[in-house]
């Protein structure tokens, strides 16, 4: 077996920047203090001139990008998912998301493989938030290369767009040849008797949860979304349709994230057992990110198990 | 300044008045006295200060405009309708459903409007980020943001002041209507921002202490701010809330609410009579 890429998405933001700023002269971006971090540190090295740090100020950040909106420029303003969607989130909601504003919102460091920083800084709450804002589009990439395209994507479309990046190198799911659509999920693998709908991180848990259930007979579906809003209800419809229920998962509270936004679809059109596995309503702590993700429970072993638990609830 | 001139301004601050009373009392809600209190300093912006073109709002060279303290949005209406920027009648309109006129300035609904704002001490943000798109770009408008002086208790416009004098935005005003009166009582009662002056001085920005209602000042004040480089200029400007309308002045129970009928007809009387003197 060949080795496996690993990188996280946040290198491939702020690689994406760099490489967006040479052939948009209009993207600026943003930071505030954590350009390290964030991987923003990448763009300003090739762009100085159109990057700007405003300091530990967040609220005051998101206000600039959107004045700087006004002015024709395409904003994109980094900072900690916890402290872009969360501090933020009235300055996102009013000066962004009201006047629908071209601001793009790098939020990094989301979910719990954060790590060792702990609960204060694993936000595993931002898609729930993001999501009721109107006319936000938000983007959770699975690995590097949509990360990539994500921030392509961003770039090409009018309006607020946040972009959910992760600080753990993960593996790997896509080549070169890879199209990525905004809001059109991805089928990685059919099967009959249990779909997957996976964001983030854990598509990759997905693809291995299908591979083992595989081995015990039960042949399951693995869809990964990355557009979390406007999600793709088509796909979302036959994936119910074809296995009769669904295990959302995702690196994210099960209240309001991918999990809710499926439900929604599914209760609305073709009502089947739809299984959330994710944070499950509880604050993170710090430690080693993979090992984390175990303790929460945040992998194959679980989905798969969620899995079993959706198709029990088959009539 | 001319007194030809200062007449114009004054029958204009006149109109721009009884536009507030007029949105108000058809709203049956609204804040009047905070728009009456920047009513001058508005109007000089709108008539006398400000490269705008009602014919052009998107100008992408425009001078900018955000009213930080969005609640006082009638007071801006009145100064866009009165330049053309939409028609007079439309003030009426204020606040009902369906209107281009929200309770609060919306840059989606209403033409001349540069920043929706109406959270308190996020206005301030977005000018800085305007003045900034100027300096990267190359250009020359200027951005010009009025704020409360109890909006000045949001820790966001200290965060945006420490901003624009840090990057040196000398193509930004911030004028802090001081008024002196919130909600809940004076603002030194509630949480008290003074001394104003100095806060903002500490935070690296050119002071300017003016009399809100005096157009000398207010024009010299605005003059002094475009020839200051290398940092903003803050203009605190001395007013009295209610400006204009005898019995709301410096009272803070006409913060937010509307005249009823009577109380709609004296200040309409009043402000009429002003009309009528001004135009003599």
């Amino acid at each position: 077996m060949a080795d496996v890429i690993k990188k996280a998405t946040r290198e491939a933001y702020g690689a994406s920047l760099a490489e967006l700023g040479a052939v948009n002269e209009k993207v600026i971006v943003l930071d505030a203090d954590l350009a390290e971090a964030t991987k923003t540190g990448m763009f300003k090295k090739a762009f100085p001139e159109r990057f700007f740090d405003t300091g530990i100020a967040e609220s005051n950040m998101m206000g600039i990008a959107g004045g700087l909106a006004t002015t024709g420029y395409t904003v994109f303003a980094s900072s900690f998912a916890m402290f872009a969607a969360g501090r933020a989130f009235e300055q996102v909601r009013n000066t962004i998301g009201y006047p629908g504003l071209n601001v793009k919102i790098g939020a990094t460091h989301a979910g719990i493989s954060v790590g060792e920083d702990g609960a204060s800084h694993q936000c595993c709450e931002d898609i729930a938030l993001m999501r009721t804002i109107p006319g936000m589009t938000i983007v959770n990439p699975a690995d590097d290369v949509e990360a990539r395209a994500a921030v392509f994507a961003a770039a090409e479309k009018n309006g607020p767009f946040y972009l959910r990046f992760g600080r753990l190198a993960t593996p790997r799911i896509y080549d070169e040849n890879y199209k990525f659509e905004l809001g059109k999920g991805v089928q990685l693998k059919e099967g009959t008797d249990v779909t997957i709908i996976a964001t983030g991180l854990m598509v990759n848990e997905a693809l291995i949860a299908a591979e083992n259930l595989e081995k015990e007979g039960i042949s399951a579906a693995v869809v990964n979304i990355h557009t979390i809003k406007p999600i793709d209800r088509d796909i979302i419809v036959k994936a119910a349709e074809k296995t009769g229920c669904i295990v959302t998962s995702e690196e994210h509270s099960v209240i309001g994230g991918l999990g809710s936004a499926v439900s929604e679809v599914v209760t609305e059109t073709v009502p089947v057992p739809v299984v959330k596995h994710g944070v499950y309503d509880e604050f993170g702590q710090s430690g080693p990110a993979v090992e984390l993700l175990k303790v929460y429970g945040l992998d194959a072993e679980n989905i798969a198990k969620k899995a079993k638990e959706a198709i029990a609830l088959k009539k | 300044m001319e007194s030809a001139t200062k007449k114009q301004l004054k029958i204009k601050a006149c109109k721009v008045r009884m536009g507030i009373v007029e949105g108000v009392f058809n709203a049956k809600s609204g804040h009047p006295g905070g728009s009456l209190s920047v009513a001058d300093i508005m109007t000089y912006l709108y008539f006398n200060e400000m490269r705008i073109d009602p014919k052009n709002p998107a100008d992408e060279n425009r001078d900018r405009f955000v009213l930080s303290k969005g609640h006082t949005a009638p007071a801006l209406y009145a100064c866009l309708a009165h330049r053309g920027f939409f028609p007079v009648e439309e003030l009426k309109t204020l606040r009902k459903t369906g209107s281009m006129l929200q309770g609060h300035p919306s840059m989606k609904k209403t033409p001349g409007v540069d920043m929706s704002t109406g959270s308190l001490g996020q206005g301030i943000s977005t000018a800085a980020g305007m003045a900034l798109g100027a300096k990267i770009s190359g250009k020359d408008f200027r951005v010009y943001t009025v704020l409360g002086d109890g909006e000045i208790q949001e820790g966001q416009v200290w965060e945006a002041a420490m901003y624009a004098s840090a990057k040196g935005l000398d193509n930004l005003v911030a004028v802090i209507d001081n008024n002196n009166l919130q909600i809940d009582g004076t603002v030194a009662q509630v949480n008290s921002p003074y001394p104003i002056p100095e806060k903002f001085k500490a935070f690296g920005w050119n002071v300017i202490e003016i009399c809100a209602h005096s157009f000398d000042e207010i024009e010299a004040a605005f003059a002094a701010a475009k020839e200051f480089k290398g940092k903003p200029t803050a203009i605190i400007a001395k007013s009295v809330k209610g400006k204009g309308v005898s019995f709301m002045e410096d009272q803070c129970s006409w913060h937010g609410k509307a005249p009823g009928a009577e109380e709609y007809e004296q200040a309409m009387k009043e402000l009429n009579a002003e009309l009528l003197e001004l135009e003599a």
